[in-house]
């Protein structure tokens, strides 16, 4: 007699959450009261206990799986007196013995998903169709409600996910598939509570969704791309000397070019002296990029989003001034479109105006590196045995070693140094 | 009054008798209506009968081609009185099985006319018996299947008169073998009697007044059809509207209006196929609401008036005994609690005549016209083992693929048994398959299906024996 395990509502409002973890796997043998589980809502997690005693018969709901309806059945228990399900026993070793080959084979163009298996051996019910558009639209068919005969996943189905809430949906596609796959469960975050917070001590503000975006591109990035930072001093007195004669000679031009364009620009000129540091780590191969689109990171109410400057080697200061105002002002006012804020090649962030010393980004995938600006202050610098003054600012770049390795970094901004420091470099 | 029933049903052709054994069979004590025979024009007067005088006609025309298979016969000849006789009996057959059916499921019979009336929990259906009088049935729900006539227009004497002007009802039980003969509409009705007329030996002319022959069909098979049948001596006369029908002392004169120019047509017979109008007397007066005279139903065949539900012709297009039966089937079960909605599930289309045609989905134009981006596959049967072997060379399987998603949305057939071929693709779309799924399945050789494989094939550019 098998127990079913429904989805637990953690509070009386709860609709539906996210099946965060499991703490057992099929086969385990549980007791009242141990955990099994950990669900998570938009505002909490929470443990689930076991209530019966039993064997873990089927995990029906991936750790992982967001929007999974209140009372939705995501396990089955083996009751007391009765033998597990002998399935996920047999198909045990067949699994085991495919392992070793995994992706070996290059994808076919007309993707053939393999009928979808669930934990405890058992096929998902989905007409050939149905398992065709759920792969193309990234939906898990085990998360899907066939309505077909005997629950089989249709066209229909597909179709009414995907136009629907995001239910079941799998990370967004965002990330370029260039970026090895990071699809692993999410941290477990243990609640405030458990951490000694008290309830009541503090305001919530719900995620939105940029804010769910930032830690989830953030978190995957940091834990999964291999980073190092290099910094580097550069004195920028003649910078600012060219940029103020540029303003005042062209001023009535309406053009008014800010250190952080020159940045931009330099950063581009550099990238294309240096190819290998314009580049993406996938594991096909390197993508080497043609041009350098230069990532700005800008900050809007709620976070940050990061407008493109294309092709920024082609482009003068004035037009790369121009466009980096009209970029900020839209993203200020969240009206950017995707293509102007999704997939540059490298990344520059600068919180000089904020008194930043120096700092080192997170490397925003799936570019090859970020560049980290500090402020321009002036300090002692020593020349010729000499302590002399000058304005220096101090930039750090933060290499994905995939990609880009210390030497091709240090000669990235051995590169971009001169074309700071001399200005005028910048013309030819 | 005490409800003797929980399901009447009104009329007992394919979709009635079908809903009253669905709805038996989910212990719903069951009655049905019938106010003529069992069957209903189906069995008696429609699909059946049809067949049987079409078997006639093409072993007959077989027989002036068996010096193909290395065969002769002295004389050949017919006895047209026979046909009819055998046609009959045929339909008489199988009316007596659903009479069988309905005992077997334990469904009371009433025979006469059923008229509903208000009531509560569903309309009361009062007939007037046969045997004479009036029995009054209230039940906790009615499924209208009360089917579908001959259209008949009145303006340009297009109307019955049992001699020399023909709905489908004369033209399966006539007197003698016409000599001539117009038939008017070449949708499946008008060419399957004309396909059978003409193999007899009657002089045929078909008039269509859309611009090709079998105008729901895909292009590429009107025009193959068309062919066809002019090889075997029909004639057409397409995108000619015909302004009247008069009785002559020999027969009729059907005057045709075709591209400006006037044109009278003789014969001995005019056969008209215009369509169908649905028996729905009285249903306005009841306050169920009605679309160009059919009954509107949702996706559980309910209609507007509680405890009214409606099935097949009277329901709407298409005006076929599966498709009837199907909507049976989804009406008692709704009854029953299910609550499944009746997605529609591709309904196949067969036109007996010969050669055959079939059909299920989209036609090619019909998919681009909805915006499908579409890749179509076609395989002749000149170049398919079996067919040669058959002498049956005529024809070609068409198929139309969504090019986004690889799934089979219409199939298009024409050729000898293509109606008993047609059921792959059918369960093939209703099971939502991919071009991957039907270029992997094994088709048994030598067989005519294999036609199916290499258009499915064809449509991805892999086809084999051409």
């Amino acid at each position: 007699m098998s127990i079913d395990i429904l989805m637990p509502a953690l509070s009386p409002t709860m609709e539906e959450g996210t099946l965060a973890k499991w703490h057992v796997k099929v086969g385990d043998t549980v007791k009242a009261g141990d955990v099994i589980a950990e669900i998570e809502t938009d505002k909490a997690t929470m443990e689930v206990e076991a209530v019966d005693e039993g064997v873990v018969e089927a995990i029906l709901v991936e750790a992982g799986t967001e929007n999974v309806k209140v009372n939705a059945l995501i396990a089955k228990l083996t009751g007391e007196g009765d033998s597990p399900a002998p399935a996920p026993k047999v198909e045990a070793p067949k699994a085991a013995a495919a392992a070793p080959v995994p992706a070996a084979a290059p994808a076919p163009a007309v993707p053939a998903p393999a009928a979808p298996v669930a934990a405890d051996g058992s096929r998902v019910l989905a007409s050939p169709l149905a398992r065709r558009l759920a792969s193309a639209a990234g939906l898990d068919l085990k998360a899907l409600k066939g309505t077909g005969p005997h629950g089989r996943v249709v066209k229909s189905d597909v179709e009414a996910a995907k136009s629907g809430a995001p239910a079941a949906k799998a990370a967004p596609a965002s990330a370029p598939a260039a970026v090895a796959p990071t699809a692993a469960a999410p941290r477990q975050i243990q609640s405030l509570e458990q951490m000694g917070i008290p309830a009541g001590s503090y305001d919530l503000v719900p995620l939105d969704g940029m804010r769910k975006t930032i830690a989830r591109r953030m978190t995957e990035s940091f834990r999964d791309v291999p980073h190092f930072p290099l910094t580097i001093d550069l004195e920028i007195d003649a910078l600012l000397a060219a940029r103020a004669k540029i303003n005042s000679l062209l001023e009535k031009q309406g053009v008014k070019v800010s250190v952080n364009d020159i940045v931009i620009k330099a950063a581009a000129v550099a990238l294309k002296q240096v190819p290998e540091a314009n580049a993406s780590y996938t594991p096909e191969g390197i993508a080497m990029h043609h041009h350098a689109d230069i990532a700005v990171a800008v900050a809007v109410d709620g976070g940050l989003i990061t407008p493109i400057i294309r092709k920024a080697e082609t482009k003068g200061l004035a037009q790369i001034s121009a466009e980096m105002k009209d970029l900020a002002q839209r993203a200020k006012d969240k009206k950017l479109k995707p293509e102007e804020f999704q997939g540059g090649t490298f990344s520059i962030s600068n919180l000089g105006m904020f008194g930043i010393k120096s700092f080192a980004s997170i490397i925003n995938e799936p570019q090859g590196a970020i560049m980290s600006v500090g402020a321009g202050e002036q300090r002692p610098v020593v020349k010729n045995g000499e302590i002399k003054v000058a304005t220096v600012m101090t930039v750090t770049l933060t290499c994905d070693h995939r990609v880009v390795d210390g030497s091709v970094g240090a000669k990235f901004l051995a590169a971009f140094k001169p074309l700071i420091e001399e200005p005028l470099t910048l013309i030819v | 009054m005490s409800t003797e029933f929980d399901v009447v049903v009104i009329g007992a052709g394919p979709g009635g008798y079908v809903a009253a054994i669905r709805a038996s069979q989910l212990g719903l004590k069951t009655a049905i209506v019938e106010r003529e025979n069992l069957g209903g024009i189906c069995l008696n007067w429609g699909c059946i009968p049809t067949k049987a005088l079409l078997k006639s006609g093409e072993v007959y025309e077989q027989l002036s081609h068996l010096g193909g298979y290395g065969l002769s016969v002295e004389k050949a000849s017919f006895d047209f009185g026979k046909i009819i006789e055998r046609s009959r009996g045929v339909a008489k057959n199988m009316s007596g099985g659903i009479a069988f059916l309905m005992k077997k499921h334990k469904i009371e019979v009433i025979e006469g006319e059923a008229k509903l009336e208000k009531g509560a929990p569903a309309p009361k259906v009062v007939v007037a018996l046969k045997a004479g009088g009036s029995r009054t049935v209230q039940a906790k729900n009615v499924i209208l299947a009360s089917g579908a006539r001959a259209r008949e227009i009145p303006a340009i004497g297009a109307v019955s008169d049992g001699d020399k002007i023909w709905t489908y009802r004369d033209a399966l039980a006539p007197k003698s073998m016409p000599k001539s003969l117009v038939v008017i509409g070449s949708g499946a009705i008008g060419i399957e009697f004309a396909s059978f007329y003409r193999a007899l030996g009657a002089e045929v002319t078909v008039v269509e007044a859309i611009d090709r022959i079998m105008p729901v069909e895909d292009e590429e098979v009107s025009k193959a059809a068309q062919k066809a049948f002019e090889k075997r001596g029909i004639k057409f006369r397409v995108g000619a509207k015909v302004s009247k029908i008069e009785k002559t002392k020999d027969g009729v004169a059907v005057t045709v209006e075709a591209g400006g120019k006037i044109e009278q047509l003789t014969a001995e017979k005019c056969i008209v196929a215009v369509g169908i109008a649905p028996n729905n007397d009285g249903l306005e007066a009841l306050g169920v609401s009605l679309d160009r005279g059919h009954v509107v139903t949702d996706k559980h065949c309910r209609t507007n008036v509680p405890g009214l539900y409606a099935i097949g012709d009277i329901a709407g297009a298409p005006w076929l005994a599966h498709k009837a039966s199907h909507e049976g089937i989804h009406a008692a079960e709704a009854i029953a609690g299910y609550k499944t909605p009746n997605v529609h599930s591709p309904i196949p289309g067969c036109t007996y005549a010969n050669p055959q045609v079939a059909s299920v989905g989209y036609t090619e134009a019909g998919a681009k016209a909805a915006g499908i981006e579409v890749k179509a596959g076609r395989f002749p049967f000149r170049v398919n083992g079996k067919a040669v072997a058959a002498g049956e060379t005529e024809g070609f399987v068409k198929t139309v693929f969504d090019a986004k998603t690889g799934a089979l949305i219409g199939a298009h057939m024409i050729g000898h048994e293509v109606t008993e071929m047609i059921q792959g693709f059918v369960t093939a779309i209703t099971l939502e398959a991919t071009e991957e799924d039907l270029h992997g399945v094994v088709y048994a050789h030598p067989t005519m299906s294999e036609a199916m494989h290499e258009a499915a094939l064809d449509a991805y550019g892999r086809v084999l024996h051409i």
